[in-house]
């Protein structure tokens, strides 16, 4: 099919989980020279600005709250080192797996202010949303989340609009979500296909596949091969869920800036448990080291190789930026499958 | 973050929560969003939740499609 193909086509993952799943698999040493794949803003302790490491730490070390928080967070720097450092140094910071383990250690240590750092995307939101609601309940008035959830539909109407991407590997749980018919404005609006794909290493060639396919014929759509999960609809229940607790926001992304009605804002009456209206912070701003190239990294216009500080100052036990440290990280995929 | 594995429900252990299990590993989870979820159901689980139901029709077809991958690889792998 591609023999007749004179054009080259880029394809753009924007899934951590996809990021890992390709560099695992060595997908990419299968492809001919005419398709390329590039990492997007899938992960979402690599789209999480330093300034929200800042504010962790400050809640913690000047108004002596305990932090709680997803593992992959501890060990993203701030502008004067990382939770763990935070932590080795006497700051409570709990690590868990689940955000309802919040309710049991805020009802444990009160009145001590507890904070949840709410990172997370479209999967890990409504979790959180059940968590507030149950919070609400059972009245834990302790409990607090510093909020810096992000939706992808946005950023990926930025990205389409990208010429030198082709497509999309749409995310698989993010998509079991929100629903495949909910990304019809990739066609619609920017003529690109894109394709939900599962995780296993053959997922992710056949969702390639129909990718190619659709562009050689030139007929893009949205195509779902991760029907095991992914329904069309999506989780009605879910996203009942998540409009209940909270609505659209403006949020900043590291790689792309501020993009509007990206992030997400608790509704009354959960904005009690909002942590910026109960503890207000002013703080500098954080800017990223400027050798680390994880912006540009993250929308796909350079690959870790190509960052000067990349395998050698810049390495998983000591990272610079969030794209080495977090499990998901595109840094952190190429470092240890060796990128292509 | 999109790290989730499938797990087999099986017990409802209280309102909106269920007992899930893979491979003799055993943990609980909260059903509020999958509250279609049935007994004997295999359910995605992330952070502690149930996401969505696996769609048992899709996940044969899945199995169906390996085991042909299998045997066909197989007649290739020389003795």
């Amino acid at each position: 099919m591609l023999r007749d193909y004179a054009g080259t086509m880029k394809f753009m993952e924007v899934c951590g989980t996809h990021t890992m799943a390709i560099h695992s698999s060595g997908v990419k040493s299968l492809l001919n020279k005419q398709i390329s794949l590039v990492s997007g803003p899938g992960c979402p302790v690599c789209v999480t600005e330093k300034l929200f490491i800042d504010q962790a730490m400050f809640l913690a070390e000047q108004l002596g709250v305990c932090l709680i928080t997803f593992g992959d967070l501890i060990r993203v720097p701030g502008s004067r080192g990382s939770l763990a450092d935070l932590r080795s140094r006497g700051g409570l910071v709990k690590v868990v797996y689940s955000p309802m383990d919040s309710i049991e250690i805020a009802l444990a240590l009160a009145p001590q202010p507890v904070v949840f750092l709410g990172i997370g995307f479209e999967t890990t939101i409504p979790t959180v949303a059940v968590t507030v609601k149950t919070a609400f309940e059972r009245k834990v008035g302790n409990l607090f989340i510093l909020p810096a959830f992000k939706t992808i539909h946005e950023p990926l109407k930025i990205l389409a609009s990208n010429k030198d991407l082709t497509g999309f590997l749409l995310p698989g749980h993010v998509s079991a979500i929100i629903g495949v018919d909910s990304y019809g404005y990739l066609v619609d609006d920017f003529k690109k296909p894109g394709v939900v794909a599962g995780f296993d290493g053959l997922d992710i060639l056949y969702a390639l596949r129909s990718l190619v396919k659709m562009t050689v014929s030139g007929k893009p759509g949205i195509e779902n091969n991760y029907k095991t999960v992914v329904r069309s609809e999506g989780n009605i229940f879910a996203r009942k869920l998540i409009d209940e607790v909270f609505e659209p926001a403006d949020a900043s992304w590291r790689g792309l800036g501020l993009i509007t009605g990206s992030g997400l804002a608790f509704k009354a009456p959960y904005d009690t448990f909002d942590a910026l209206k109960r503890f207000p912070m002013q703080l500098p701003d954080a800017p990223d080291d400027p050798r680390c190239k994880c912006a540009l990294i993250l929308t796909g216009t350079l690959t870790p190789n190509q960052c000067g500080l990349f395998g050698r100052e810049c390495v998983p036990e000591n990272p610079v930026g969030p794209c080495m440290v977090s499990s998901e990280g595109t840094c952190a995929a190429y470092y240890k499958y060796g990128g292509t | 973050m999109c790290l989730a594995i499938p797990m087999k429900l099986v017990e409802i252990t209280g309102p909106g929560v269920g007992k899930v299990d893979a491979g003799g590993v055993r943990a609980d989870v909260s059903l509020a969003m999958a509250p279609h979820a049935v007994i004997d159901d295999y359910l995605i689980i992330h952070a502690g939740f149930a996401i969505e139901v696996l769609d048992k029709e899709e996940a044969m077809i899945r199995l169906d499609l390996f085991k042909e991958l299998a045997e066909a690889t197989r007649d290739e792998v020389p003795d």
